[in-house]
């Protein structure tokens, strides 16, 4: 009962947190950096969401005849790939590949990297410096290249570029969790909590992350913006989402051989990736220099 | 008549520009300041002091602009100059210092290069004049063997010594006036009364004009020839200093002097005078007098009518701006007195032979080796239920140590901490049983860090209740929250803010009623009024005087300021470096000091009746000397070979009264601090 009727308590803490952040997102959206980065993100999100209904053709439907003359048409808007695929839809649907990509692999490196980084600044000790040194031993070496070696490893597939982008953001992650920590647990408010017997858990849960909320939600939006970099670079080498799934990085690489003919093959999905790539940095610089509360 | 003047500003206004409005933070003020003169400038945070300050320097705020008036500085217009002009003026004719020492110095720079450059900058002169110079300087302001400090880094000096040497930089200019903004607020009270004196003498010597620009009302009177008060932005009274204590006739002027403790009545425990409400925000000003809303003397249809009120001369030099002033004497708003103070119960805490070490760290066992610190040594004290019992001291006394220690946020080495029946002193909080938890509770001394930003004050005092109170259904819960916000004087709809939304002295309010949630018995309060201005304060104090007198519980109070201290405890424990100097009841410990240290306590606080003990100016080493009395380095009455090699012993005058000194009672009662107290107890 207690224990119910404190977790309804918590939950209502969470979803007013929730419904603060709403308002402060409407409140930086009459910022015109961050209402332009905040409509692009929004714009690619409705053509993911929309891309059966949106998109003219399927995506990976070869049609012979347009792959004779690939250049931008009535029929064909933006043009056709090599294989006579109609661009505007492997755009469209590359879109709904980004936005299922970027956020799990996001979202999990900063569960990973919150969940490891907030107790090893809260708890400091042996814990702390096992944490922190297995996190500098893997930022030591350059992304990339742990990329290479995971997806080699592992095979290229959506889960494993997952997996890929979770284990090299993670320690990134848990580092500026564990400084934030660091920094929050001196506060009187803690010592207060840990004075009315409070648990370490409801502690980091309920006093400490709330208020890590800030730099963490920017530095994802950066990290946001480096992932769909990535994912490209990893379609770019040949180890990203096998074909023939339609994924921006991909398509560059496809007909990067063409591109002093066929300029427009490269030209639109890099114009996709910068777009959102520069939206989330926009969102991000806004949030940075919001004061906030 | 002006061109005599070192500094005339006539009619000065500075408004901020914030989201298209202007915001006037400061009107019509002037002020005339002959050269050698000392001014005081007085009032409460956000009264548009510091603006002033940085005006007469031609530095305002990127969104501060002047609204009109002159200020001109040894003849020149300084609102007119360009920026080579300020540059000039900078450092040159002018000099400033700040209110935190540390951040005025840069840390990669050795001191001595830091004033060999500030002498630079001014007169051209070769290095090594520019080094004696600064040498020079730097046994003005009394530091301690100059010669080797010159090489030290920032960081390697305590407090004191950085504002010493931020003084000495502004002094190597030679400048005309010196403007000192807040210079000893974050100093510990017997440091903050030499460098206030060392400030008055420098004044003199060099000739120089000086403006001292403060909150508190008593130190500026300790140096300054006139004092002017501010209130929202406007000069409200200006008068000799001598005149304006003895006789204030500004309302808010006879506030703020009511809101510090007094000497004189040294055992009347009474509630300190307040002023009630606060400072209006800039754009909130009230018409016509802007103190109106919170002057027990405010006339309806008259003090609020009055488009622009002049500060009228009233004779001997002294002028006010207030419409009654012929009419009233103001006087402080006398509270009340407190009820009668129970007799004190049993002991609740037992403290013995508690020790706290900090253990130095090397870095991959490099570098310089420090000694541990011994936060605690062998401390043994008795808390008794019901009783106010502060322990008072510089920082690095070890006081705030004990305290975590007894509360459970630090661990003692070693000794034991006898906490209603339990041993609590190894043990910390979290794995103390709830029911003693809830017995002990703690007031903080930050207001700015007490409450979490992401929480509402409804939802901190609740959870605080929920695990603390044995009410548990949400109507209940509701229920003493309202109770909790209505006795620490909030209104209800507070549990709806968030802490930003809060001043200081609201968001130390929400901290007391989270602390009293549970019904302690026992409540510790670290420092918690000496980050507010005097005038919160005193409305502070007299909330904790009032939910202790209500629910009887036990204080524990930990504070440096000996003037607060005397007013409220019922008993003192003096700490320095971890150990007990003295402890007993207020009468005893203070009416008259007997320990030299205590005796120096009391002499800072800056009351004419307590003359300073012989040499008051000795500086702490930064070790202690091993076995023998831990303040030999800094007494006056140490016998050499004696206190530096053996430890003092404790000895008891009466059964509630002790101290560790070498030296008989009878001998220290007839020291000069402790003398001429004598003489006006008796």
């Amino acid at each position: 009962m207690t224990l119910s009727s404190s977790t309804y308590r918590e939950t209502l803490s969470w979803a007013t947190a929730g419904s603060r952040l709403l308002l402060r997102v409407a409140a930086i959206s009459r910022n015109p950096t961050a209402f332009a980065g905040l409509s692009v993100l929004v714009f690619w999100a409705t053509v993911a969401v929309l891309a059966p209904l949106i998109s003219p053709y399927d995506p990976t439907a070869i049609d012979f005849s347009a792959a004779a003359d690939p250049m931008p048409s009535w029929s064909h808007w933006l043009g056709n790939d090599s294989s006579g695929r109609d661009l505007l839809s492997r755009i469209i649907w590359g879109a709904r590949t980004t936005y299922t990509v970027v956020p799990l692999a996001v979202g999990s490196a900063f569960i990973l990297g919150i969940a490891l980084g907030v107790p090893a600044g809260y708890f400091g000790g042996w814990a702390d410096t096992f944490i922190s040194r297995v996190s500098d031993v893997i930022l030591a070496f350059p992304v990339l290249i742990l990329y290479i070696i995971l997806i080699t490893a592992l095979g290229p597939s959506l889960i494993n570029i997952i997996v890929a982008v979770t284990l090299s953001y993670a320690p990134g992650v848990s580092r500026l969790a564990r400084g934030i920590t660091l920094s929050l647990r001196e506060q009187d408010y803690i010592a207060a909590a840990q004075l009315r017997g409070e648990s370490s858990l409801y502690i980091m849960l309920v006093e400490i992350l709330p208020n890590a909320r800030g730099p963490l939600l920017v530095d994802l939006c950066l990290r946001a913006g480096y992932t769909v970099i990535m994912v490209g670079t990893l379609g770019f080498l040949g180890l990203g989402l096998p074909p023939p799934t339609p994924d921006w990085g991909g398509m560059v690489v496809e007909s990067a051989h063409f591109l002093s003919t066929y300029w427009h093959m490269s030209l639109f999905p890099c114009v996709a990736i910068s777009s959102v790539v520069i939206a989330c940095n926009l969102l991000a610089d806004s949030l940075r220099r919001d004061p906030g509360r | 008549m002006s061109e005599q003047m070192l500094l005339s500003v006539q009619d000065l206004s500075i408004a901020y520009r914030k989201g298209g409005a202007t915001l006037p933070v400061v009107r019509d003020f002037s002020l005339r300041l002959a050269p050698g003169e000392t001014y005081g400038l007085v009032g409460e945070s956000g009264c548009g002091k510091s603006t002033v300050a940085y005006a007469l320097l031609g530095y305002l705020s990127e969104n501060g602009v002047l609204t009109g008036g002159t200020i001109r500085l040894n003849g020149v217009d300084v609102t007119t100059l360009d920026d080579a002009g300020l540059r000039g003026l900078r450092g040159g004719d002018v000099a400033m210092v700040y209110q935190e020492p540390v951040s005025a110095l840069n840390p990669v720079l050795t001191v001595g290069r830091q004033l060999v450059e500030a002498r630079q900058a001014h007169r051209t002169c070769s290095a090594a004049e520019a080094r004696m110079a600064a040498i020079a300087m730097m046994q003005a302001v009394r530091l301690p063997d100059p010669n080797t400090l010159f090489d030290r880094y920032p960081h390697e000096l305590s407090g004191g010594q950085a504002q010493r040497i931020v003084i000495a930089m502004a002094l190597l200019a030679e400048p005309k006036l010196l403007v000192l903004d807040e210079p000893t607020t974050g100093l510990d009270a017997t440091v903050e009364a030499e460098v206030v004196d060392l400030i008055a003498d420098l004044g003199r010597r060099f000739g120089m004009g000086i403006l001292y620009i403060s909150h508190n009302l008593a130190l500026v009177g300790r140096i300054c020839e006139r004092v002017g008060v501010m209130y929202a932005g406007r000069l409200v009274e200006e008068a000799p200093a001598g005149q304006l204590f003895s006789s204030p006739r500004h309302p808010y002027t006879a506030g703020l002097l009511g809101c510090r403790p007094s000497a004189d009545d040294r055992s009347a425990r009474r509630r300190l005078a307040t002023i009630p409400g606060q400072v209006p925000l800039p754009g909130q000003v009230p018409p016509g007098c802007a103190f109106a809303p919170r002057c027990q003397y405010f006339a309806a249809g008259r003090c609020d009518r009055l488009p622009d009120l002049p500060l009228e001369p009233i004779g001997g030099n002294a002028s006010v701006r207030c419409l009654r002033h012929a009419e009233i004497v103001p006087e402080p708003i006398i509270p009340q007195p407190a009820a009668e103070r129970p007799a004190p119960g049993m002991p609740v805490i037992e403290v013995n032979n508690l020790v706290k070490n900090y253990a130095s760290r090397r870095m991959l066992g490099f570098g310089r080796r420090a000694p541990e610190f011994n936060a605690n040594d062998d401390i043994s004290l008795s808390v008794r239920g019901g009783e106010i019992l502060s322990i008072v001291g510089e920082s690095g006394s070890g006081k705030s140590t004990l305290a975590k220690i007894a509360i459970g946020l630090e661990e003692a080495t070693s000794g034991k901490i006898v906490a209603f029946e339990h041993e609590v002193g190894s043990v910390r909080a979290g794995r103390r049983p709830r029911p003693l938890l809830r017995k002990m509770q703690m007031v903080f001394q930050n207001p700015d860090s007490t409450l979490n930003p992401a929480h509402t004050v409804g939802a901190i005092i609740a959870r605080a209740v929920r695990r603390l109170g044995d009410r548990q259904s949400s109507e209940a819960i509701r229920h003493r929250v309202d109770i909790l916000l209505a006795a620490v004087a909030l209104p209800a709809e507070f549990r709806h803010k968030y802490p930003h939304e809060l001043s200081g002295g609201q968001r130390q309010r929400v901290g007391i009623a989270r602390a009293f949630a549970g019904n302690p018995e026992i409540v510790v309060a670290d420092e918690p009024v000496s980050a507010l201005d005097v005038s919160i304060q005193a409305s502070i104090v007299n909330l904790l005087l009032d939910m202790q007198a209500c629910s009887g519980t036990t204080f524990l109070f930990i504070s440096h300021d000996v003037a607060l201290v005397r007013h409220i405890s019922d008993r003192v424990a003096v700490l320095y470096r971890g150990q007990v100097m003295e402890a007993g009841t207020v009468e005893e410990v203070f009416s008259p000091p007997f320990h030299p240290y205590t005796a120096r306590l009391l002499a800072a606080t800056g009351h004419v009746s307590v003359p300073e003990p012989a040499n008051a100016e000795l500086e702490a080493t930064a070790q202690p000397p091993v076995g023998g009395c831990r303040y030999f380095d800094r007494c006056g009455l140490r016998v050499e070979g004696l206190c530096d090699r053996m430890a003092p012993p404790r000895s008891q005058r009466s059964e509630s009264h002790f101290l560790a000194c070498h030296h008989e009672f009878s001998f220290l009662a007839g020291q000069p601090g402790a003398n001429s107290n004598k003489v006006q107890g008796d």
